[in-house]
């Protein structure tokens, strides 16, 4: 049973703490991160793309441990979390394709190309819409969720392996952190100010994504509730 | 272990024996599988040159189209018929019907190979065959067939049926497909050893990771 009457302190605080740390960010992206010497300020979208891409993976992430989780244990509970952290993925995963997108037509001169890292969102945001296709089609509760828990481990499963496969066949993509291939267009080397910059911007995103997990977990336990207590309710009627 | 094959073979067999009597799966798989590669001739209007060069991709596309075929049909049967629900009373380990599935989709979709590669080769007057692409055909073809499997028991269980298999199959299946047609083109046209190795390694690994993967969910989704 979870307190239905206002939302726990701790999320409001949370959520405070989401909204100040992305206007920090922001702030900082704009009036304190350097200018990049060749790409100038189109490379600022650098900061946000690559903690919307952090932050979607760990939605993936959580859903995918959720997901074994709930087969372990049976439980609902855990197949709320798995579903809260598809659906924060996809829209954050999202968030990440999009903005690189914009970043890649200056730098790249094209919207997109089939590199590994770009083709393997593309491909766990086709596995995850399915994921929700999958729970559309099924009305029984407990089914639902223990095929969809199925689904989500063999789809990502299959992930790394897709990325792995897509970089051996090309790849033009900057690695920042790692190795570096200086050759590669658009890859920059990051100095401090910048350091902190994406740091600070990573933080935030991990922030916003505790307070919209939290969140949707919590309205995913609502809504058991209350088809919990009509279906009491018409027992009791009949 | 040896009831446990005994198992597998059983269903192998009873699925075998329904095909012999209905008729209805291969028959259409490989018509299907035909007019997809007319399809793919005419649309792109290859050249000589084209032809071989895209070979290996309209190969592929073209055997997971059909498999997808028998994959609906041959889970889509025992929902149909309530097969499913005698299969598991069955005394045998749950894994064997996964297995014994699977096999018998993999006959389906080799025998598909067995044709629809000699009937491009013939259309098109270039010689597809070789001992090493008969290699990837088999690894390709395993790991598509051992996700397809596990896929398809959980797709005939949603309400649109089997609409929903090829939507749920195909993007957990392109690293896969990927590997086999690089792996098949290198064998067809040539190309670096070491990167045919990476692709056959590939393929191995796929078919472990998802023979390992059905293994363990394959119960969990049949479960009454």
């Amino acid at each position: 049973m979870i307190n239905h009457a206002s939302t726990p302190r701790s999320l409001l605080f949370l959520d405070l703490l989401a909204l100040l740390g992305l206007i920090g960010a922001f702030g900082l992206v704009i009036f304190y991160a350097p200018l990049e010497l060749t790409m100038g300020s189109v490379q600022k979208v650098f900061y946000f793309h690559v903690a919307a891409g952090w932050a979607g993976m760990l939605g993936f992430l959580v859903a995918t441990a959720t997901a074994i989780a709930h087969l372990k244990t049976g439980s609902l509970k855990w197949d709320i979390a798995s579903l809260a952290g598809v659906e924060i993925g996809m829209v954050l995963m999202a968030l990440c394709i999009i903005s690189g997108s914009i970043w890649a037509r200056p730098v790249w001169n094209t919207w997109w190309t089939w590199d590994p890292r770009l083709t393997t969102a593309l491909i766990m945001e086709l596995i995850y819409a399915a994921y929700l296709l999958l729970r559309s089609g099924i009305d029984d509760s407990r089914r639902r969720a223990k095929l969809a828990a199925v689904y989500a481990i063999v789809g990502f499963t299959s992930v790394p392996l897709t990325f792995l496969s897509i970089r051996i066949f090309r790849t033009i993509h900057p690695v920042i952190i790692g190795s570096a291939d200086p050759a590669v267009a658009g890859s920059f080397a990051m100095s401090a100010r910048m350091q902190i910059t994406f740091f600070s911007s990573l933080a935030a995103f991990s922030v916003l994504f505790a307070a919209l997990y939290w969140h949707r977990y919590r309205l995913g336990r609502l809504q058991g509730e209350i088809l919990e207590k009509r279906a009491a309710l018409e027992m009791e009627s009949e | 272990m040896k009831p446990f094959i005994g198992a597998v073979f059983a269903i192998f067999w009873k699925d075998l024996l329904a095909e012999k009597r209905t008729r209805e799966i291969l028959g259409t798989m490989l018509v299907f599988a035909l007019t997809v590669i007319l399809i793919f001739v005419f649309s792109f209007d290859l050249s000589v040159e084209m032809r071989r060069k895209a070979a290996a991709g309209v190969i592929w596309v073209t055997l997971c189209f059909a498999g997808s075929i028998s994959l609906n049909r041959t889970m889509g049967l025992e929902k149909d018929r309530e097969g499913f629900d005698s299969l598991l009373l069955a005394p045998v380990d749950r894994t064997a019907i996964y297995f014994g599935k699977a096999l018998v989709n993999w006959l389906y979709l080799l025998i598909t190979a067995a044709i629809v590669v000699p009937v491009y080769s013939l259309f098109n007057n270039t010689s597809l065959f070789s001992w090493g692409v008969l290699g990837v055909i088999l690894l390709g073809t395993l790991g598509y067939i051992l996700t397809g499997t596990l896929l398809s028991s959980l797709a005939i269980q949603l309400r649109a049926r089997d609409m929903l298999l090829p939507v749920l199959l195909f993007p957990v299946v392109i690293p896969l497909l990927l590997a086999a047609v690089r792996a098949s083109t290198i064998l067809l046209q040539g190309g670096s050893t070491t990167e045919l190795g990476t692709w056959l390694l590939m393929l191995a690994g796929y078919d472990l990771l998802f023979s390992a993967v059905g293994v363990l969910l394959f119960d969990k989704i049949i479960e009454e």
